[in-house]
C-alpha cells in the first residue's frame, strides 16, 4: 500500500513538472535533463550486467540501437492505424498509447536480441567476452545501415515526438526500482555470486549460463527502452549515435561512479553527461580532459567515485528485508 | 582469371598491412594479457608522423621521389611511433601494476598544456601550462598519492579506452580533423608480371611488410631479448623471478609493435594516400580481429590472420557486397570467437579449480 | 546400491592419466575418506563428482541416477555440494550472504516476483535469512553475519564454507581438505563439527585430507588413491596397517 503511493505521488510530481519545465529551466537545460535521464537508464542497465554480474560487454549500443530503431519504426508505420483506432481518447493518451506501444516493442526486440548475443557469447570469459560483445555490437550496427525502410545511411527522419521529461523519468524510475529489487533478491546475489566466483556459485546450484544470460536480457530490454525514449524525443535516429564509442560512453559513466552499485551507475550518467554538455566550450578538449580523466581515475581510483561507499550501503540493504 | 589474381595481390597486401598491426596486439597481448586499444591510434600517428617528415622543408629540399625517401620516412615514422607506444605503456599501463613515479606529472602536464592553449592560444601559454601541470602532478605525488596497486584486467581494458580516446582527440586537435594527403614519395610504376598489371604500390607494401615480419621474427626467435619476450609472456612471475628486468621487456615489446604499426601506417598512407586522425579505428579494429583469429598472444597466427581479413575483406568487395565490407572482419571476430577463441594457431587454457 | 557409485571412472589430461578405473561406492550415512600421496589424484576425484571436469570413460552414478555428463549446478540441485581446497567464498559478500546465496535451491520466487516485491518474495527472503542464520549459528558464525566473508579468520572461513555448502539442503557432502590449514585445537573440533552435522542432517560426507589424524579420528571407511588408482581400501585399522599404504607414502626402494 505504502509503495503505491509512494509511486503515484512520483507519478504527479513529474506530471506536475512536464508542462512547467521548460519555463524554469529553459529549453537547452530541458533537453540536457532528458538526456541525463536517458543515460540513466542506460548506465544503471548496463550495470546489472558489467557490475553485479561481473561479465564485461561493450555492446551495450547495439541494443540501444535496436531498441530506439523498433520503438521508431513501429510508431512511424503502425501509429497512424493505431491512432485511428483510439480516436476517441484525448490526444495525450493516444501519444502515450503509442509510446508504450513503441517501448513494449523496442524492449522485447532488444531483449531477443539481447537473447541472440547472450547465448553464444556468454560462454566467454573477460577479455573475449568485451570482444565479441563489441563485435556483435557493430554487426548490429550495419545492419541498420543496409535497411531503407528505417532509413539506412541517410537516418530515420519525422519520427513522432512521443517522449518527453514526464515518461523518460518515470522510466528512470522504473528502472532503477526494478534493479534494486532485483540485485536484493535471491537473483541479485545469484548475480553477484557468478561476478565473485563462478565456479563456486555452480557448485552451490546456480546455473551461471541461465543467469548471465537472464542478466543480460534484462539489461538489454532496458537499453532498449532507453533507445525508444531518445528517438522519440530526438525525432531522428542514425546508426553513428550507435557506434561502440557510445557503448564506450556506457562504460565509462558506470566506471566513474562506481561499478556494481545502482547509485554509481546514477552518479556516472549525471557527471559524464552534464560534464560533456558544461564543457561544450572547450569544444574538442572535452573530450581529451574526460579520457585523461578516466585514465587517471582507473589508475589511482578504479572503484570509481562512489567506490566502497556503495559497498557499506549495499551490505545494509543486503542484511534488512 | 586476371581480376582474380588481381584481387588476390590486392588482398595480400591489405592483409599484410593489417598483419604489421595485429603483430603489435599479438605481442602486447601476449605479456601483459591486455587488449591496447591505443594501438591503433599509434598506427595512425605513425602515418602523420610520415606525412610530417616528408612535409618538411628539410625533406622536401633534400629528397626527392626516390626509394631512399621512401626508407628515411619509413624509418623516421617507426621510430616516433615507437616513442609514443613506450610513453603510453610507461604511463598508462605501468601504474596499473606498479607505483609508477611521475605518472601524475605527466598527465597533468598534458591537461596543463591543454589549459594552456585555451586560455592564451600560444606556444607560451602552453609551456606555462604544461609546466604549471608538472608541478601540481609532482606536488601530488609528495603528498603521497599512489597507483591502486590491486591490478584487473577490467581495470587496464579502460584505461587502454580512455588512452585510444585521448589519442584520438588530442590528433584531432593538433593536427586538425580534416584530412590531409600523404604525398609521393617513391616512384610508381605499372609492372606487367605475367600478364597481370601491378601497380608497384602493392608490390613495395607487400615488400616491406615481409621484410619487417621476417625481422621480427629472428628478433624474437633468435635473440636474447626475443627469448625474453617469449618467457614473459609465458609467465611474468616467473620471468621476474629468473632475473628478466619485466619492466624493461615489456617496454621493448610495446616499441616493437608500435614500430609496426607505425610502419603499417606509412604503407596503408601510400596505398589510399588520405589520413586523419580517426583513421586508425576501424583498421585497428580490424587488425585486432586478425590477431584473435591467429590466436592472441601468437606471432605467427598474428601473420596468416591479417592475411585472411585482407583476403575475405577484397573477395567480399569484388564478389558481394560492397555495403557491408566493414561487417566482414566482425562476423569473422564473432565466429572465431564462438567457435575457437583460442584462435586457429592458440591453444586452450585450463583453469585449475 | 551406495548413494554414490563410481564405476571404472578413467580421465585424462593430454598425456596424463590422472584418474585411472577408479571404482567407489559410498553407502548412504557413510564418513568416507578418501587419501592419497600429493598429487595423487584426490582433488581430480571431487572435480569429476562434481561436474567440474567430465570422465572420459566409466560413470558416475548418484542415487541411481547418472551425473557424470551434468554441469555442476545440476548436480548440486541434485543433492551433491562441495568445498573447495583453495576456499572460494564470495568475496564481496557478506557471511550471512554466501550463506543466502546457497539457499537459492530452496527458492520458489520468480522474476516477476523479485521484480515487483511480491509478498511472496517478502515472505521467502524473511525465511532464507532465517534458515541461514540457523545454519550460521549451527558454526557458531551468527555473531559475525554481517561482516565480509574475506574479513574472517581462516579457520572460519573453511566453517563457513561448510555451512554455505549445507545451505544448499544436500544429501551427500564433500569436504576438500577441510582441516588444512588448522591447528590440533580446530581439527579436533572439525572432526566434531563433522560428525554432529552428519548426523544431524542424515548426510553422507566423503573427506579428502592429508591431517591424518582428522581421517582417522573421523572416517569410518578409506579409500586410498596413488597415481590416480586405488590402492587400499577399508577401516582405518586397516589402512594404517596396509603395507602398499605405508610404502605409498614413504616412498620406495
Amino acid at each position: 500500500m505504502r509503495r503505491g503511493l509512494l509511486w503515484l505521488g512520483a507519478v504527479l510530481v513529474l506530471a506536475a513538472l512536464e508542462p512547467n519545465l521548460r519555463g524554469l529551466i529553459g529549453a537547452y537545460n530541458y533537453q540536457i535533463l532528458v538526456l541525463v535521464g536517458v543515460n540513466i537508464i542506460l548506465a544503471v542497465s548496463l550495470n546489472l550486467i558489467n557490475g553485479f554480474t561481473g561479465q564485461f560487454s561493450i555492446g551495450h549500443a547495439g541494443f540501444y540501437a535496436v531498441g530506439a530503431y523498433t520503438s521508431a519504426a513501429l510508431v512511424f508505420y503502425a501509429g497512424p492505424s493505431v491512432r485511428v483506432l483510439i480516436s476517441s481518447l484525448p490526444t495525450v493518451a493516444q501519444d502515450a498509447v503509442l509510446l508504450l506501444m513503441g517501448l513494449l516493442g523496442a524492449a522485447l526486440v532488444a531483449g531477443l536480441a539481447g537473447l541472440a548475443v547472450g547465448i553464444p557469447s556468454l560462454r566467454l570469459r573477460g577479455d573475449y567476452l568485451a570482444i565479441v560483445t563489441l563485435g556483435f555490437g557493430e554487426i548490429i550496427r550495419v545492419l541498420i545501415l543496409n535497411i531503407d525502410a528505417i532509413g539506412g545511411a541517410r537516418g530515420f527522419a519525422g519520427i513522432p515526438q512521443l517522449s518527453n521529461f514526464f515518461w523518460v523519468y518515470l522510466f528512470v524510475l522504473i528502472t532503477i526500482a526494478t534493479v534494486h529489487n532485483l540485485v536484493s533478491s535471491s537473483y541479485g546475489r545469484a548475480f553477484v555470486s557468478i561476478r565473485d566466483d563462478e565456479i563456486a556459485a555452480e557448485a552451490m546450484g546456480v546455473d551461471t549460463t541461465r543467469f548471465k544470460v537472464m542478466s543480460f536480457v534484462i539489461s538489454s530490454m532496458f537499453a532498449g527502452i532507453a533507445g525508444g525514449l531518445f528517438g522519440h524525443f530526438t525525432m531522428y535516429l542514425h546508426p553513428n549515435s550507435f557506434t561502440f564509442v557510445a557503448s564506450f560512453y556506457v562504460i565509462i559513466m558506470i566506471v566513474i561512479g562506481g561499478l556494481g552499485s545502482i547509485e554509481g551507475a546514477v552518479l556516472g550518467a549525471v557527471v559524464f553527461t552534464v560534464g560533456l554538455e558544461v564543457f561544450r566550450g572547450f569544444g574538442a578538449f572535452r573530450l581529451i580532459n574526460f579520457s585523461v580523466l578516466l585514465v587517471l581515475i582507473m589508475i589511482y581510483r578504479p572503484e570509481g567515485l562512489l567506490g566502497s561507499w556503495t559497498l557499506i550501503k549495499r551490505r545494509k540493504q543486503a542484511g534488512a528485508t | 582469371m586476371e581480376t582474380f589474381l588481381q584481387q588476390l595481390v590486392n588482398g595480400i597486401s591489405q592483409g599484410s598491412a593489417y598483419a604489421l598491426i595485429a603483430l603489435g596486439y599479438t605481442m602486447v597481448y601476449g605479456v601483459l594479457k591486455l587488449i591496447n586499444f591505443a594501438h591503433s591510434d599509434v598506427y595512425m600517428f605513425g602515418a602523420f608522423m610520415g606525412f610530417y617528415i616528408a612535409n618538411s622543408s628539410w625533406f622536401q629540399a633534400t629528397m626527392g621521389t626516390s626509394v631512399l625517401s621512401g626508407v628515411v620516412v619509413l624509418l623516421g615514422a617507426m621510430v616516433l611511433a615507437s616513442m609514443l607506444g613506450i610513453l603510453i605503456e610507461r604511463f598508462a599501463y605501468r601504474p596499473g601494476r606498479s607505483p609508477s613515479p611521475g605518472t601524475l606529472a605527466f598527465w597533468f602536464g598534458i591537461l596543463g598544456a591543454g589549459f594552456g592553449y585555451l586560455l592564451g592560444k600560444t606556444p607560451g601559454a602552453v609551456a606555462a601550462g604544461v609546466l604549471a601541470g608538472i608541478v601540481v602532478g609532482v606536488i601530488l605525488e609528495k603528498w603521497g598519492v599512489r597507483p591502486r596497486a590491486q591490478s584487473s584486467s577490467l581495470k587496464i581494458l579502460i584505461i587502454a579506452i580512455g588512452v585510444s580516446f585521448f589519442l584520438e582527440n588530442s590528433g584531432q586537435q593538433v593536427f586538425g580533423a580534416d584530412p590531409k594527403f600523404f604525398p609521393q614519395i617513391i616512384p610508381t610504376k605499372v609492372l606487367n608480371v605475367a600478364g597481370l598489371s601491378l601497380d608497384s604500390q602493392k608490390l613495395t607494401v607487400l615488400g616491406v611488410a615481409i621484410v619487417l615480419m621476417v625481422l621480427l621474427n629472428v628478433i624474437v626467435n633468435y635473440t636474447k631479448t626475443g627469448k625474453a619476450m617469449r618467457a614473459v609472456s609465458f609467465n611474468l612471475d616467473a620471468a621476474r623471478l629468473m632475473g628478466i628486468n619485466t619492466d624493461r621487456i615489456i617496454a621493448f615489446t610495446f616499441g616493437l609493435g608500435s614500430a609496426l604499426a607505425g610502419a603499417g601506417g606509412i604503407l596503408v598512407s601510400l596505398m589510399y594516400p588520405k589520413i586523419d586522425p580517426l583513421m586508425g579505428i576501424l583498421p585497428g579494429l580490424k587488425a585486432f580481429v586478425a590477431a584473435v583469429l591467429g590466436g592472441i598472444g601468437n606471432i605467427t597466427g598474428a601473420m596468416f590472420g591479417g592475411l585472411i581479413i585482407g583476403l575475405a575483406e577484397v573477395m567480399a568487395v569484388g564478389y558481394g557486397q560492397s555495403t557491408y565490407r566493414d561487417a566482414i572482419a566482425f562476423v569473422i571476430l564473432v565466429l572465431i570467437l564462438l567457435i575457437k577463441p583460442t584462435g586457429i594457431m592458440g591453444k586452450g587454457m585450463v583453469e585449475k579449480v | 546400491m551406495g548413494i554414490l557409485e563410481i564405476r571404472d571412472c578413467t580421465i585424462r589430461f593430454g598425456g596424463l592419466t590422472a584418474v585411472k578405473n577408479l571404482n567407489m561406492s559410498l553407502e548412504r550415512g557413510a564418513l568416507y575418506g578418501l587419501i592419497g600421496p600429493n598429487g595423487a589424484g584426490k582433488t581430480t576425484v571431487f572435480n569429476l563428482l562434481t561436474g567440474v571436469y567430465r570422465p572420459n570413460e566409466g560413470s558416475i552414478e548418484l542415487d541411481g541416477k547418472s551425473i557424470a555428463r551434468l554441469r555442476p549446478s545440476r548436480i548440486a540441485q541434485l543433492g551433491m555440494s562441495r568445498t573447495f581446497q583453495n576456499i572460494r567464498l564470495f568475496k564481496s559478500m557478506t557471511v550471512l550472504e554466501n550463506v543466502k546465496l546457497a539457499r537459492h535451491l530452496t527458492r520458489t520466487q520468480g522474476v516477476f516476483d523479485a521484480i515487483v516485491r511480491t509478498r511472496r518474495l517478502r515472505e521467502e527472503e524473511v525465511k532464507i535469512e532465517q534458515d541461514a542464520m540457523e545454519l550460521l549459528g549451527i558454526f557458531k558464525l551468527d555473531g559475525r553475519a554481517d561482516e565480509l566473508a574475506l574479513n574472517l579468520p581462516y579457520g572460519s572461513q573453511r566453517r563457513l564454507e561448510i555451512a554455505r555448502a549445507l545451505a544448499t539442503n544436500p544429501r551427500v557432502l564433500l569436504l576438500d581438505e577441510p582441516a588444512a590449514g588448522m591447528n590440533t585445537q580446530e581439527s579436533l573440533e572439525l572432526m566434531r563439527l563433522i560428525r554432529s552435522i552428519r548426523d544431524r542432517f542424515g548426510l553422507t560426507v566423503l573427506l579428502v585430507e592429508h591431517n591424518m589424524k582428522v581421517v582417522m579420528g573421523v572416517c569410518e571407511r578409506i579409500q586410498v588413491i596413488d597415481y590416480g588408482e586405488t590402492i587400499a581400501l577399508g577401516s582405518p585399522k586397516e589402512i594404517q596397517d596396509d603395507p602398499k599404504v605405508i610404502e605409498a607414502y614413504l616412498g620406495g626402494a
